[in-house]
């Protein structure tokens, strides 16, 4: 076994990899629970790629078979029905993993320096995450998909000059068809995974070049090394410590992962919505059209920006800019330190108010703009999505202010705990 | 901070919860509808009544025949016999060919649109569009209505379409609207109507001042049918329970799969956690 | 990593034994429901199912070419002609009397059919060599050759017996098949409970 390794090594560097990327990867000791998330982002990764291999064999991507494909998946290919909630649990897993993920790089400032491309590339990942589910999500071909890429399509149609042309461009036709769901299909099976794969290496290899961040903020890899371990007194190898830690996530998070599989796997319509059990229908629009949960926090935004100028523009605008803020995180943090335990209020309660904003946006976004009735002569929904939207981006645009004025305590030399 | 934040959460929620007291529209009463899709019994008899009453109008493409054999404990003779009728079919005793098909229907798409101005849908998931705690109102929801086409209305589905297939067996129906003036009594009446109800609030202004009217409607028998109203209950029941069961026929075995699979994670995990606090004796 | 406690390799060896091989169960039994979908589905079997066929109207020299499980089946209603040909070709077919299991044991005889109907030959029409479909040969010749296969250029005879020299090396096969209906119905694909 050694002699092939060593047979290996000398002709591709297999060992080295492994050491570099993780077996002798020095990460801080104590990270905590908001760390499992990674790990995990790689695993569902992982589960997505597989059940959506064995998908691709029997799904066909033609409008007049694509939705009889799907239940042809469910009842006749054997355990198919397994692969296929394994799939769309997945795709709404991904979502939960990767936010918790990014609440983990929030509230201990992973993004910072010297952090920022592994940040950057994880935003990309979040980008090209969306565009795979929102693509994925039109392969079903039933009335949620159908309308929801309607609507979706139609935001590029607001741009200025162009947006109509623009519009007819990306579904390749005047309506969603099969020319469009052609094309979503090739997207979502290939272009996106490809990049998707592209984009976690970047994420790791950046990752593993500059060393995990951390809930003291200690920049372990800059502690001096013990002479005999190699080591620096805070960081561990990540092999065998995190191999099994997150082997106990991983198995912790597949319970979860089953409980949503095997025993609902609709949960309550957000995770496969009653309207998708319909065949598309060109003619006939759902009386209520929302995206999937994930999604909704941006909807909730493009809803609440009022047309101006006679124009769709302002809220797509505002849309696309609510997700691309998370870009400059970086360098709108103007803190003295990293983490959240070293932070003051003047950070605490401005993330507080974020993730209030987050979840309730989203929520709104799940609803028609008049469930909560009107207060007069405004829909009260609306008028929440727009405090809450015009909040959201004061917490990023306040950004360097608030940091700034942070009083903060000053960061340990050594991990504590 | 934990105590901001569950402050904060608390206050938004009680905004929102507070908001949502003023939500109007009709209401519907959402009965549970009393299946048990382990009751095989049950399925069997639904599946013929999907057979008998749905089958003419209604495709359920995606259902092939021979599945009820292995899930609803048929033989194949049992299926071919009493569940497919199309055709010459069992003309010669032989029909193992056609147990494999789906549950197509022998109306044409064409003339049913004709007929009854919509196509009528492939109800293979029906049950996962509509519920079956609608499905069950609405199959017990209809009343007599002059003004429609088909002389057929009903309160979980207003101007339906379909005209009620089943009124040989249930009888007929006919609308019965009261009004209150007093909110808490039309809940009270609103929640114990035996079918089908629907609650709405009507605003007036009479004199300047805004009234509001409360506006219960619900069904109630006029020309009774061949069964009573229990047994009729009983016989929707049955169909709502296959119609659940067709949407989804791997649903039981889901279930027993999951909790194997649970279990079986349970003990992975302790495994797992054991040698993980092994191995992490090292680092504190 | 101050004062590390003594290690008690045992104890690891058998913990990351354990959590391997339990591990290792579940992701074999996660597997086999992938693999399990490669297997044919629903659809397929129901397209496998026994296919039933009308052969009132076939007449004597008549081929009838019918789809079951995807192969092309022949019914042919042999003529006296070909029913002939068969007796004089026993020395020029390599499996003269069937001893290769291609055929169910009701048509292992000289006409490779059911003896309640000798002059009907049931036969899936794929050559055992490579998978081609030979001709048939309607024109009953001195040589017998009943079928000829135009890939490799195969031959057999009326009962589907390949013939010595060629590249197909057993005979056709013959599907398991009944009658009913007063003989006037073929069953292809089923047989059980017939004589």
């Amino acid at each position: 076994m050694s002699k092939l390794l060593t047979w290996i090594d000398d002709r591709f560097p297999l060992t080295r990899m492994w050491e570099e990327q993780w077996g002798k990867y020095v990460a801080p000791k104590n990270f905590n629970f908001w760390y499992y998330f990674g790990s995990l982002a790689a695993f569902v990764l992982v589960i997505q790629i597989v059940s959506g291999i064995f998908l691709t064999m029997n799904y066909k991507p033609d409008a007049t078979k694509a939705f009889e494909s799907v239940e042809y998946i469910m009842r006749d290919v054997s355990w198919g029905w397994l692969v296929r909630y394994i799939h769309s649990t997945g795709a709404s897993a991904f979502f939960v993993v990767v936010y918790l993920h990014m609440y983990r790089g929030l509230i201990y400032g992973s993004y910072r320096k010297p952090r920022e491309l592994i940040w950057i590339f994880g935003v990309m990942i979040y980008l090209c995450l969306m565009a795979a589910a929102f693509t994925g999500y039109l392969l079903p071909w039933g009335q949620m998909s159908y309308w929801g890429a309607q609507v979706i399509v139609n935001l590029f149609s607001a741009i200025p000059w162009i947006g109509p042309d623009l519009a007819v461009w990306i579904r390749g036709d005047y309506v969603i068809s099969d020319v469009t769901l052609n094309r979503f299909f090739a997207f979502h099976v290939s272009a996106l995974p490809l990049v998707l794969l592209g984009l976690v290496v970047a994420h790791l290899l950046a990752l593993h070049e500059v060393g995990s961040s951390n809930p003291d903020g200690v920049e372990v890899k800059k502690q001096p090394k013990d002479p005999v371990t190699h080591l620096p007194p805070d960081g561990i190898n990540s092999h065998p410590y995190y191999s099994i830690k997150d082997i106990v996530g991983v198995v912790f998070f597949l319970f979860i992962f089953s409980i949503v599989v095997f025993f609902m796997p609709e949960v309550g319509g957000y995770f496969l919505e009653a309207n998708n059990f319909i065949p598309a229908d060109s003619l006939k629009t759902p009386a209520h059209i929302a995206p999937v949960w994930y999604f909704t926090p941006y909807y909730s935004i493009l809803r609440a920006v009022p047309p101006m100028f006679e124009s769709q523009f302002p809220g797509v605008i505002a849309m696309g800019a609510s997700v691309m803020a998370f870009f400059f995180l970086p360098w709108l943090d103007r803190g003295a330190v990293k983490s959240i335990r070293y932070r003051g209020w003047m950070f605490k309660i401005p993330l507080a108010i974020f993730v209030i904003t987050f979840l309730v946006l989203g929520w709104l976004g799940t609803e028609p703009t008049d469930f909560l009735g009107k207060l007069g002569e405004v829909e009260i929904a609306t008028l929440l999505a727009r405090i809450f939207t015009v909040v959201y981006f004061l917490y990023f645009v306040l950004m360097p202010w608030y940091t700034k004025a942070d009083k903060t305590k000053p960061e340990p030399d050594r991990v504590t705990g | 901070m934990n105590m901001l934040r569950k402050t904060l959460t608390i206050v938004a929620a009680g905004l929102l919860i507070a908001a949502l007291a003023h939500a109007e529209g009709p209401q519907m009463t959402a009965q549970i509808a009393p299946i048990d899709r382990h009751d095989v019994a049950s399925l069997q008899r639904g599946a013929r009544m999907f057979v008998n009453y749905c089958l003419g109008c209604h495709s359920a493409q995606h259902m092939r025949y021979n599945r009820l054999q292995s899930d609803l404990g048929l033989s194949e003779k049992q299926v071919a016999e009493n569940l497919i009728f199309r055709g010459a079919l069992a003309k010669d005793g032989y029909v193992t060919d056609k147990v494999g098909e789906s549950m197509k229907t022998s109306m044409d798409r064409a003339d049913a649109k004709a007929i009854f101005g919509v196509a009528p849908p492939d109800l293979s998931v029906e049950a996962r569009v509509r519920g079956t705690d609608w499905l069950y109102a609405y199959l017990r929801g209809y009343y007599r209505d002059e003004k429609s086409a088909t002389g057929w209305n009903n309160l979980a589905f207003p101007s339906v379409a379909m005209p009620h297939v089943l009124w040989e067996l249930g009888g007929q129906s006919k609308l019965a609207v009261r009004e209150f003036d007093n909110h808490e009594e039309a809940k009270g009446a609103f929640v114990q109507t035996h079918v089908v109800g629907s609650l709405e609030a009507i605003h007036t202004k009479k004199d300047g001042k805004e009234m509001v009217k409360y506006v219960l409607k619900t069904i109630e028998p006029d020309k009774p049918g061949k069964l009573s109203v229990h047994d009729y209950d009983v016989v929707v029941a049955d169909l709502v329970n296959y119609l659940d069961y067709m949407a989804e026929p791997v649903k039981n075995e889901r279930i027993q799969l999951g909790i194997k699979v649970l279990i079986f994670l349970a003990i992975l995990f302790v495994f797992a956690y054991w040698t993980k606090r092994e191995y992490w004796k090292d680092v504190h | 990593m101050s004062n590390p406690p003594a290690v008690d390799t045992k104890r690891r060896r058998f913990l990351v034994t354990a959590t391997a091989t339990v591990g290792g169960i579940g992701a074999v039994a996660a597997a086999l429901p992938f693999v399990f979908s490669l297997q044919p589905s629903e659809r397929a079997k129901a397209a496998g199912a026994p296919i039933e066929v009308d052969i009132s109207k076939l007449e004597p020299g008549q081929k009838l070419d019918v789809e079951w499980r995807g192969k092309v089946v022949w019914i042919l209603n042999r003529s006296k002609a070909m029913l002939d040909s068969l007796k004089s070709l026993d020395d020029k077919v390599a499996d003269p009397n069937s001893k290769n299991k291609q055929q169910p044991e009701y048509a292992k005889n000289e006409f490779r059919s059911r003896a309640s109907k000798p002059e009907v030959l049931v036969m899936v029409g794929i050559c055992t060599h490579l998978g081609c479909s030979p001709t048939f040969r309607p024109e009953v010749t001195a040589d017998g050759e009943g079928f000829y296969c135009p890939c490799h250029g195969s031959k057999f005879d009326y009962a589907g017996r390949v013939f010595k020299g060629v590249p197909a090396p057993i005979n056709l096969e013959v599907p398991p098949y009944k009658y009913f209906a007063n003989d006037t119905k073929i069953i292809i694909g089923d047989d059980s409970g017939a004589a």
